[in-house]
């Protein structure tokens, strides 16, 4: 589904991304995981049409992708959620989601009525009249995943959408995200929280230094030495 | 009510409404891009100005009627308007930039229309009162007053539109999140653009009312920052991006500014005081009600917005 080959990004002087090349298949979890700095959420903003790649492809159902606009990248069906969750604050928690169901149900009342069903979905319809401004952070994760489903993606890329909450609120999420890859959405998953990331991933690449290191089952990267490594630095000789 | 108010008010009341009207009108015009998808325009007087000059320059020279003339001065307005904004969007210029943008359009407008003799020059043009009303000039002032008093009321159908249909989301969704609206399928480009055409268009309708109400443009006054002002602080007292926004600022600010012009500018030769009411008012608007009156009446009626 989405098949990422030589992806190379480079800011001035640092190299943020080198020659990447991964894969996230059908109805597939892939975890993307790394040290802080390793250029995750920079693989993301290329992948997401928020920065142009320097060099490399991204195919995703079949056509090439990089370097077009958020928007296009969307519309195909691959949406993200930041890092940094953005709310549209002043709108109602409806009103975030109804702009992401727009895209697809061009009439107000028929994308009003999808954003309901996500709002269920995800837990916030009780919500649905607040500003999403007054949401807690748990709640605005949810609003953020919420905004993403609306737009019915077939991939959906979440950086670190359980990073500061608690047990149970990640709890919520992880069983959120693999409902909704049951229901057929592959996920391509950003996390710290590594758990979660281990429980839901069917498969995991790992960055260091914006280079792959490793990629494979859970099990087999969490015992790989170049990780702990990387995670933990060299073991004294 | 505001149908039949004319025939009981004076003719001097009748002019102060026409002036509520008709700054209601430019400032909903603003309100589309500068409140609903939060592009701060600041040079709408560039729209003011190239519709009125449209428009008096082919009735003067082509015997064009304006009531055709308008929507001609409103289409060249769409694409100056179309103009700036594909400068501003497509290099991604905002905030402050944008701002700087839409006044430098307007000052070179002024500055050129200044210096064009064909169109009059820094006197400006001036328009012969017929009285005709194919000339856009009537005897009764009371047809000025329905004339605005119907702009005013289309702007706000416009926005009422665009406000209920996709148009508006998105727009709201831009003014709150540039990025974020992107990421989930918004073309902030596309509609960004769109809210600039509909709104200089609808700017540079009005335009020709400005020439034929008053006979008379000249370039510092309709490409003029003052004008560009009196514009945008309507929305911004009233409720920017909201519907009635534009219409309450008016109806708070151009009795203002006339009464601070009736008493202070002509009696005690206090010229230019109503600016500075007009400056400690968005002073207390910013502090108080940064949101402007019609979201603030709301809550003090205790309904929830929508």
């Amino acid at each position: 589904m989405l098949d990422v080959s030589g992806l190379d990004k480079s800011f001035g002087g640092l190299h943020a991304v080198k020659n990447l090349s991964f894969t996230v298949g059908e109805r597939e979890i892939v975890g993307l995981i790394g040290p802080n700095g390793a250029g995750k959420t920079t693989v993301f903003g290329l992948l997401s049409g928020f920065l142009r790649p320097d060099a490399g492809q991204v195919i995703f159902r079949g056509r090439s992708i990089a370097g077009l606009a958020p928007h296009r990248v969307n519309a195909l069906g691959l949406a993200r959620t930041f890092q940094i969750v953005r709310p549209f604050p002043h709108l109602t928690v409806l009103t975030n989601v109804t702009v992401g169901a727009l895209g697809r149900h061009a009439a107000p009342v028929a994308a009003t009525e999808r954003a309901l069903a996500v709002l269920d979905e995800v837990g916030l319809a009780a919500k649905r009249d607040q500003p999403a401004a007054s949401l807690t952070l748990a709640e605005r994760k949810r609003l953020e995943l919420a905004r993403a489903l609306a737009t019915e993606p077939a991939l959906l890329l979440l950086d670190e959408v359980m990073a500061g909450l608690n047990a149970t609120e990640t709890e919520r999420i992880v069983d959120l995200v693999g409902a909704i890859n049951r229901r057929g959405v592959a996920v391509l998953l950003i996390e710290h929280v590594m758990r979660a990331v281990m429980s839901l991933s069917q498969r995991i690449v790992v960055l260091n230094y914006g280079e792959l290191i490793a990629e494979g089952r859970p099990e087999a990267v969490a015992n790989d030495p170049r990780v702990i490594e990387a995670y933990l630095g060299a073991a004294p000789a | 009510m505001l149908l039949a108010l004319p025939l009981v008010l004076s003719s001097y009341l009748v002019t102060v409404f026409v002036l509520i009207f008709f700054y209601a009108y430019l400032g909903q015009a603003w309100n589309i891009v500068g409140g609903y998808a939060g592009q701060l325009s600041a040079g709408h007087a560039a729209f003011v100005g190239v519709g009125a000059y449209t428009a008096a320059v082919l009735s003067l020279s082509a015997g064009l009627t304006p009531w055709v003339g308008m929507f001609v001065g409103g289409a060249l307005a769409a694409v100056l308007g179309a103009f700036i904004g594909f400068l501003g969007f497509r290099f991604g210029l905002r905030g402050f930039y944008f701002v700087l943008l839409t006044v430098a359009f307007a000052e070179m407008c002024r500055i050129v229309a200044n210096n064009v003799e064909a169109i009059g020059g820094a006197v400006g043009l001036y328009i012969t009162f017929t009285g005709n009303p194919r000339q856009f000039q009537f005897q009764d002032t009371r047809a000025y007053y329905y004339i605005a008093l119907g702009l005013m009321i289309a702007a706000t159908a416009v926005a009422a539109a665009i406000e209920r249909r996709r148009f508006g989301v998105y727009l709201s969704a831009i003014r709150e999140d540039e990025g974020a609206a992107e990421a989930v399928g918004v073309p902030t480009f596309r509609y960004k653009m769109l809210a600039m055409i509909v709104s200089s268009f609808l700017t540079g309708v009005g335009g020709t009312f400005y020439a034929f109400y008053l006979f008379s443009l000249q370039p510092n006054t309709v490409f003029g920052i003052p004008l560009s002002v009196e514009i945008i602080i309507r929305p911004i007292v009233g409720g920017a991006g909201t519907l009635f926004g534009p219409v309450v600022g008016s109806f708070i600010l151009s009795p203002l500014a006339e009464l601070t012009r009736l008493y202070f500018a002509a009696g005690g030769g206090w010229a230019g005081v109503h600016l500075i009411v007009y400056g400690v008012l968005l002073v207390v608007v910013v502090l108080f009600f940064p949101q402007g009156a019609v979201p603030w009446m709301k809550r003090a009626l205790g309904r929830t917005r929508a």
